[in-house]
C-alpha cells in the first residue's frame, strides 16, 4: 500500500512499513552498544502510528455546504483535513478530533460527532 | 597565506566560522552578539563565505534551524548571549540528545534585572546542564581558534556533541586584538568535512528525533555521558594537534600559568585571566608561592586535571564570575566536587565582576593576598562578595 510520506513537501512516497521493519535498523539490541548514538528509526514513525485512535470527538464534513474555502486546511493543527475536488475530506488515521476546523469553518459544513457512534 | 587582523572578539568568532567552513548560519541579533552575524553575513553576502544563511524570528528557532541543518549533513552555527541563549535553552538540549555538532558563540552577558549588557558567566553557566561542551576564552586569538577546535571536537565519532565557545561581553566582544587569520588550506587539513553517518536524506529516510519508551531512554542518555568521558582526552588531543599546526597553544581543559610546586593556585575564567597573569607575575616577585589556572573547559568539567594541578597546594582562591542562587558560585562549588575526597585543603570562593563591574589589577591583587593570607590563618569565609558597594573600601585599597 502506498501513501504520501509527507503532505506538505509532497513527491515523495515511501512504502509503509511494517513495525519488524522499522525496527530492523538493529537486529535484536540488547543493550546501548547495539544502537545508534541516538533513536533512529529507519522510517518517519508517525506513520506506523495511527494517532487518530486517540479521537474521542469526529469531524463530519457536510459537503453540500462546503465552499471549498480551505480554511479548515489552514488551521488544522495535524494537517488532517484536505480540501479537494468534492470538498473536505478528513483524514481519520491522523485526526485527533479537536474540533478547530468545526468551530473555523464560516459555513457550519463540520460538525462534531461522538467517536463511540462510529466504532 | 596566514593574515594578521585587528578584529574584535565577534569578528574574530566570525572568522572562526568561516574558516571552518560554515555551511548554514542561522542567527537572531542581540547585544554584545550582533557583530558576529552581521559580519558572516556581509561575508555571505559578499560572496567570500558559501554559507547558506537563514535569518529566523528568534533564538529558539535559531538553534531549531541549526539542528534541522546538522541533521541534513550540514555544519552549522550561530551565536547568541544572555536572554536570547536562555530562549534557546530547550533546543540546547535537543541538540545533543540528538547528537549533532552544533557549535555556537556566545557572549557572556548579564541576565536582567536589573537590565544589563555587561560581562557575566552566568548565562553560560546557566546551560551547563543541557549536553553542550563549554569552552572559556581568555583573548580574540583563542576565539577564532576555539571555534574551528571546537567542531574538529564535536564532529568526532566518539563525541558527536554541540558546543559553545564563549567570550566575555564588551572586554573581548568589542576590543580589537591582532588576531591571525589561518590559511584557508591549513584549516582544511586540520578541520576535514563533515560526514555524519546518518542524516536526513530522501533517498535513505530515517526518523529522528522518535518515542524512547523506559526500556531504552536510559540507555541512549548514558551513551552521552560516555562521550562526555572521552571528551577530556579528545580535547587535550585536538588542542596539541592546533598547536603543532598553527603555533597557537590555548590550554587545552586547563591553562596552567606557573603552578609548578606553588602553595596558592588562583583559578579564573574568561578575560580576566590576562590581568591576573600579570598580577601573578608582580606577586611571585613580591616572594608569593602563587600560580594561576585558567580554567578553559567548564564541560566536561576537568575532575582529573584539577586533582592533578592542586597536589601539594595548601589554598586554592577561585574567582567566579558568576554565582546560583541557593549554591555558590559555580566552579567553587564543581571544583570542591572534583577534589573531595582527594585533597585536603582550603578553598574559597570569590563572587567577582557581575554585570561587568570592573576588575583593576589592584582587586585582583587584593583577592590573591586574601586567598595568601589563608594558610597562615584559616578560611574564614566560604564564600566573599568582592567590591560590593558595602565593601569596596577593602577591595580597592
Ligand atoms: S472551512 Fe468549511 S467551507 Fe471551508 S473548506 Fe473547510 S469545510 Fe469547506
Ligand atoms: S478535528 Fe482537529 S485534527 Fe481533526 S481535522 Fe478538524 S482540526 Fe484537524
Amino acid at each position: 500500500m502506498q501513501r504520501p510520506l509527507n503532505r506538505l513537501t509532497t513527491k515523495l512516497e515511501v512504502r509503509r512499513l511494517s513495525k519488524e521493519e522499522v525496527y530492523r535498523i538493529v537486529i535484536d539490541p540488547k543493550d546501548h552498544r547495539d544502537v545508534p548514538l541516538t533513536l533512529i528509526t529507519d522510517c518517519p514513525s508517525y506513520l506506523m502510528t495511527k494517532t487518530g485512535s486517540w479521537r474521542t470527538l469526529r469531524p463530519i464534513v457536510d459537503n453540500e455546504k462546503c465552499i471549498k474555502c480551505g480554511i479548515c486546511w489552514k488551521f488544522c493543527p495535524d494537517v488532517s483535513i484536505h480540501v479537494k475536488e468534492d470538498g473536505a475530506e478528513v483524514d481519520y488515521d491522523f485526526c485527533k478530533g479537536c474540533g478547530i476546523c468545526a468551530k473555523e469553518c464560516p459555513v457550519d459544513a463540520i460538525v462534531m460527532e461522538k467517536e463511540e457512534d462510529y466504532v | 597565506m596566514s593574515e594578521m587582523k585587528i578584529v574584535s572578539g565577534n569578528f574574530a568568532a566570525a572568522y572562526g566560522a568561516k574558516l571552518s567552513r560554515v555551511e548554514v548560519v542561522a542567527a537572531y541579533p542581540i547585544t554584545p552578539q550582533t557583530e558576529v552575524v552581521e559580519k558572516i553575513a556581509e561575508l555571505v553576502s559578499n560572496g567570500e563565505m558559501d554559507s547558506e544563511y537563514v535569518k529566523v524570528e528568534s533564538e529558539h528557532s535559531a538553534m531549531a534551524a541549526c539542528i534541522a541543518a546538522s541533521n541534513a549533513g550540514a555544519r552549522a552555527y550561530t551565536a547568541s548571549s544572555a536572554h536570547g541563549l536562555a530562549l534557546m535553552h530547550e533546543l540546547l538540549i535537543w541538540a545533543s540528545g540528538a547528537r549533532l555538532p552544533v557549535v555556537m558563540t556566545n557572549i557572556n552577558r548579564a541576565m536582567g534585572p536589573p537590565w544589563s549588557v555587561w560581562a557575566d558567566h552566568h548565562d553560560t553557566l546557566a546551560q551547563k546542564g543541557t549536553g553542550q561542551l563549554q569552552f572559556f576564552c581568555e583573548n580574540n586569538q583563542e576565539v577564532l581558534d576555539s571555534v574551528i577546535m571546537a567542531f574538529k571536537i564535536c564532529e568526532d565519532a566518539d563525541i558527536m556533541l554541540p558546543a559553545m565557545v564563549v567570550e566575555d561581553a564588551f572586554i573581548l566582544s568589542h576590543t580589537k586584538e591582532p588576531v591571525e587569520i589561518y590559511d584557508q588550506e591549513l584549516v582544511d587539513e586540520f578541520l576535514p568535512p563533515y560526514d555524519p553517518e546518518y542524516k536526513l536524506d530522501v533517498e535513505r529516510p530515517f526518523g529522528f528525533g522518535s518515542l524512547g519508551m523506559p526500556d531504552w531512554y536510559m540507555d541512549f542518555r548514558y551513551k552521552i555521558a560516555e562521550a562526555f568521558e572521552k571528551a577530556p582526552e579528545k580535547i587535550e588531543k585536538v588542542n596539541k594537534e592546533f598547536t603543532e599546526i598553527f603555533g597557537n597553544d590555548n590550554g587545552g581543559l586547563i591553562e596552567e600559568y606557573k603552578t609548578d610546586g606553588v602553595d596558592v593556585l588562583i583559578v579564573t575564567m574568561g578575560s580576566i585571566s590576562s590581568t591576573s597573569k600579570d598580577v601573578i607575575d608582580e606577586l611571585r616577585k613580591e616572594g608569593h608561592n602563587v600560580g594561576l589556572a585558567r580554567l578553559r573547559t567548564f564541560r566536561p568539567f576537568p575532575v582529573e586535571k584539577f586533582r592533578e594541578i592542586t597536589k601539594g597546594v595548601n589554598v586554592v582562591g577561585v574567582m567566579d564570575r558568576s554565582y546560583t542562587f541557593g549554591h555558590g558560585g559555580d566552579a567553587a562549588r564543581e571544583i570542591k566536587d572534583a577534589l573531595y575526597g582527594h585533597r585536603d585543603l582550603i578553598l574559597k570562593d570569590y563572587i567577582v565582576g557581575l554585570g561587568g563591574r570592573d576588575l583593576t589589577p589592584k582587586i585582583l591583587k587584593n583577592i590573591m593576598l586574601d586567598a595568601i593570607s589563608l594558610q597562615d590563618k584559616g578560611l574564614d569565609k566560604e564564600i566573599e562578595w568582592v567590591d560590593l558597594r558595602i565593601n569596596q573600601e577593602r577591595w580597592r585599597r
